[in-house]
């Protein structure tokens, strides 16, 4: 087996050093009952490169990949162009066969680019402190209502209509095991929600995404004075992380803490995952923080370096009074996210914001411009809502079978209610072509 | 002296400690050959360069509600090959299981194949968008489905979620499943104890309390497992749950498991297994044949998913039949000849906990642990957790006459030592484990389980040659020796000396926290990117 060093000879000498007979009696502890005399039945046996290669070929095969067809699908996860360094770069093996660097003498490199990317997420976000990173968007939108929580001691949350439905359902599933209520407006595709007049003194916190599920841009400076009057906090989540390079960022707006899903700045679409949650708050908050941070400090010999910190409010520490369970970041993708977003710096970050618009405005032009479809959107970044004639499920499925990836039927992601049977959302990154928005804009034409 | 934060030390130039590298290797520029001192991306950036070349954008009226973003956002301007340099350097700062032996005990750093990355990237595979029609991605269901079926058989359990991140969102999972399957019976109300072992890993407390749980501990007896009687004595009818990792965090094997379960099911509880350490019995014991309800499986450390600087991991939970109801949204089911995912909605014939991430779980590290496991086979994994066990007896019968082992007999997968043998030497655990770095080593986990004083938890894993193990052990015989002597505490205090950094500062990190670049904080007097710019 390619993986395994020890030798039979090397395994005979290894026991005989122990004094054992064989390894065996190193099992023996296990019960007799539990202990299992050979390989479990009914598996396949070792497989070479090749053949596990093939396998995969295999299953990759059944699957239309995005870059075979016409593709605009987003509602939460953007398929971008990544450059070829930063999968390079996170392919080093120092990169990617180190762990959590507890040893920071000799884990500076990880150290570094971690606080490089705290800097960065800070800045995008228009916020004070960031940390390592979490699993994801969508768990750190239920680890801010905690945290919320925690800081107002309250324990109400109001959930946007605008928020990802799946976003919703994990801090609904939270809210019911950890025990407070998180009270969900009812969905709002039309970008039309006030929540203010909810707003009262038991509110932990209101969570809100810009732009919206829907697509919807939106200024919440209004909700934050009225989160701020009534003691509660403003949870901006935002899951295009490339619209922060066009609109105006959360900080400006007054969110006491912002959840970002980073996934499409260096992290392909993956599936679903792993992705790379940005986490930012207030100065004042920091120590309510969950996930690692790393912060800056001298070694011995008077030189800068970088170690993980705060770690009082974490689980290996604080056990059952640890602000989260959470042990691990998200390492290797936040690598990525600050590899591409290095590459891209201001002016290619900006540019990539103003590229992604443009191609939606185009594509929401020539999809509104279909007999019976409306486009709901006064304002979006790179995606955005059309009620379509019919329900849009068929149709997505329709144009599937054509290979036209064309978006997500709302009704995926909110199945119980019909209001939103007929809208789809569209998303168009700097990824479109006219090869793409062509066949799409005719494939809905002939299916509607 | 060596520990004084006064920065002239660390000048150039300036006066020697004796045990300071710094000054004895001064160089110009402050590197030492490979080891390159490098700035923040912050401190590099230009206006005017750009690592990435974009098109014009088309020009179009804004559609964003009057709230374009005015002002400069901070970030750096790289070009290309200074990003290229930048990661590079950074890289050459760190350890690696790439690099040898990384014993860090409780953590698995196995090797990391390639082609586990090469499968993830496979056009069709890591490009794929998560909610696109499930007719265009029934390859991947498939693949999802496969993972499910090799987990269920190697531990002998009828289901798993396969969505938590990593290994304590499956605690997180596996905890909710609980509580739902004691609220179903209507009592989860009364039962608001968890007992968990003191040497438990810190998530499972906290994931208790989170869910409102009291933790209460239970004791270990001398032989460093759980004292079946004290275990006994705290089941009543208040307790929900055990969460026992097994092979324990000592790493022994809980020899009274099936009496420990057994216990737990009379007393009407639910048994919840920390599955971190399951890369010592993979293929020679089934937790599903050990009365274990629910299992969280760290595809980093049995399955072999890079660890990634710490993370992104993933935490597929096994759950019996008595919880399988239980398991959140979403799950895969085969209909026909259709593959199709159950989410929010579908009809369930059981009753969901929820959810606890967007989408369908780690994608990437389920395809990584598939092509992992269909490497090794049903044999090779039996032989992983064998390679594994071994190379800890090894490691702890080589060194238990010059240091001390935590507890008689055989260890499974980890071989855990406490501190005695330092006794009287000045030296401490953290000094042993600082003074492994100058030998070439990423050190022991330090200091756990919290149960063992100045714990050194080794674990080889089943990655390491002979010959590089029987290197390692020299190293720390020599060490213990050395140590040993009763006049090298100082020297132990100096390490490490020739890594990228010495000791850092920690208690400073933490007192004035500088969580981020900004400009008014430049390099640190002593910091020879200062001197450099001088």
């Amino acid at each position: 087996m390619r993986y395994l060093p020890l030798t039979e000879a090397d395994r005979r000498n290894m026991l005989s050093v122990i004094g054992a007979k064989s390894v065996d009696e190193l099992f023996k502890d296990v019960p007799q009952s539990a202990r299992l005399p050979a390989k479990i039945a009914g598996l396949p046996d070792h497989q070479g490169e090749l053949e596990v290669e093939r396998a995969f070929q295999a299953y990759a095969a059944k699957n239309v990949s995005p870059s075979s067809a016409p593709f605009f699908i987003g509602a939460g996860a953007y398929r971008h162009h990544v450059p070829s360094t930063v999968d390079y770069m996170i392919q080093r093996g120092e990169f990617l066969t180190s762990y959590t660097p507890y040893q920071p003498e000799i884990t500076q490199g990880t150290l570094q680019y971690l606080f490089e990317f705290q800097t960065q997420v800070s800045l995008l976000t228009g916020m004070e402190v960031a940390n390592a990173s979490m699993y994801d968007g969508s768990t750190g939108a239920s680890e801010a209502v905690l945290m919320a929580n925690r800081i107002t001691r309250r324990h109400k949350a109001l959930i946007s209509g605008g928020l990802h439905p799946q976003y919703r359902r994990i801090i609904e599933t939270t809210a019911h095991w950890e025990g407070f209520s998180a009270l969900a407006a009812k969905a709002d595709p039309e970008g039309l929600e006030d929540l203010i007049a909810q707003v009262d003194k038991e509110t932990s916190c209101v969570v809100v995404q810009n732009p919206s599920f829907f697509g919807h841009v939106r200024d919440f400076s209004q909700l934050s004075a009225a989160c701020h009057a009534a003691g509660a906090l403003l949870i901006v989540v935002v899951t295009e992380v490339v619209s922060l390079g066009l609109i105006k960022p959360p900080g400006e707006m007054g969110a006491d803490i912002v959840v970002c899903e980073g996934q499409s700045i260096g992290n392909g679409l993956g599936f679903g995952g792993p992705y790379v949650g940005l986490f930012a708050t207030r100065d004042k908050y920091v120590r309510q923080m969950p996930g690692r941070l790393v912060g800056e400090t001298v070694d011995a010999d008077g030189k800068r370096g970088f170690v993980l910190t705060l770690s009082t409010r974490e689980q290996h520490i604080r056990r059952e009074k640890a602000t989260s369970n959470i042990c691990t970041n998200a390492g290797l993708c936040a690598l990525a996210f600050t590899v591409h977003l290095t590459l891209l710096g201001e002016a290619g970050f900006r540019r990539l914001a103003e590229l992604n618009h443009a191609k939606a405005s185009e594509l929401a032009d020539r999809v509104s411009s279909l007999p019976g479809v409306k486009l709901l959107n006064d304002s979006f970044f790179n995606e955005f809502t059309v009620r379509l004639p019919k329900r849009a499920a068929p149709v997505v499925e329709a144009l599937a079978a054509k290979r036209i990836l064309a978006g997500v039927p709302v009704s995926r992601l909110i199945p119980d209610d019909p209001a939103v049977d007929n809208l789809l959302l569209l998303a168009a990154t700097e990824t479109a072509t006219e090869q793409g928005m062509g066949p799409l804009v005719a494939g809905l034409k002939e299916v509607l | 002296m060596v520990q004084s934060l006064d920065r002239s030390q660390g000048r150039i130039g300036g006066a020697a400690a004796d045990t300071s590298v710094a000054s004895a290797a001064a160089t110009f520029t402050g590197n030492r050959a490979l080891q390159i001192e490098e700035p923040l991306i912050f401190e590099m950036g230009q206006a005017g360069r750009c690592g990435v070349d974009l098109p014009e954008p088309t020009k179009v009226k804004d559609r964003l509600n009057g709230l374009r973003r005015s002002g400069e956002i901070g970030l750096p301007g790289l070009s290309e090959p200074q990003v290229v340099q930048h990661y590079t350097r950074l890289s050459q700062k760190n350890y690696a299981i790439d690099m040898g032996v990384y014993s860090l005990g409780s953590c698995t750093m196995k090797h990391n194949p390639r082609i586990n990355e090469k499968v993830a990237r496979l056009p069709g595979i890591g490009d794929l968008h998560p909610l696109q029609p499930v007719s265009t991605v029934q390859g991947a269901l498939e693949l999802i489905d496969r993972l499910a079926h090799w987990l269920k058989t190697l531990t002998g359990m009828p289901a798993v979620a396969m969505s938590p991140a990593a290994g304590a969102h499956g605690e997180m999972c596996g905890m909710m499943a609980i509580a739902a399957a004691l609220e179903a019976r209507g009592e989860r109300a009364r039962r608001k104890v968890v007992l968990a072992p003191e040497s438990a890993h810190g998530t499972n407390p906290a994931t208790a309390a989170a869910l409102g749980f009291i933790v209460k501990p239970i004791p270990a007896n001398e032989r460093g497992r759980v004292d079946l009687a004290a275990l006994k004595a705290a089941l009543g009818p208040d307790v929900a749950a055990i969460m026992l990792t097994n092979p324990n965090t000592c790493g022994l094997f809980e020899s009274e498991i099936v009496e420990i379960s057994k216990a737990v099911h009379e007393a009407g509880a639910f048994f919840y297994c920390d599955g971190a350490n399951f890369n010592a019995i993979v293929g020679r014991v089934r937790p599903g044949d050990l009365g274990v309800d629910c299992m969280h499986i760290n595809l980093h450390k049995t399955f072999s998913t890079p660890h990634g600087g710490g993370g992104p991991g993933a935490g597929p939970v096994v759950l019996s039949a008595a919880l399988a109801p239980y398991a959140p949204y979403p799950w895969i089911v085969k209909d026909g000849e259709e593959w199709r995912i159950a989410e929010e909605g579908t009809k369930a014939e059981g009753a969901p906990l929820g959810r606890l991430k967007a989408f369908h779980g780690q994608m990437g590290m389920f395809t990584r642990a598939l092509a992992y496991i269909m490497s090794h086979g049903a044999d090779g994994l039996r032989q992983v957790a064998e390679d594994a066990v071994l190379s800890a007896n090894y490691v702890m019968a080589s060194l238990k006459d010059v240091m001390s082992p935590a507890f008689e007999g055989p260890c499974m997968h980890e071989a855990l030592f406490d501190d005695s043998f330092l006794k009287d030497t000045g030296v401490s655990t953290l000094d042993f484990a600082k003074a492994m770095i100058d030998e070439g080593y990423h050190p022991m986990t330090m200091y756990f389980p919290l149960v063992v004083h100045g714990a050194m938890l080794i674990e080889p894993t089943e990655s390491q040659a002979k010959e590089d193990l029987d290197l390692f052990i020299a190293a720390l015989r020599s060490l213990a020796e050395r140590a040993k002597t009763g006049n090298a505490a100082e020297a132990f205090k100096a390490a490490p000396r020739f890594a990228p950094r010495r000791r850092l500062d920690e208690t400073l990190a933490a007192r004035k926290p500088v969580l981020r670049w900004r400009p008014s904080n430049n390099p640190p007097e002593g910091d020879p990117m200062k001197q450099a710019a001088e």
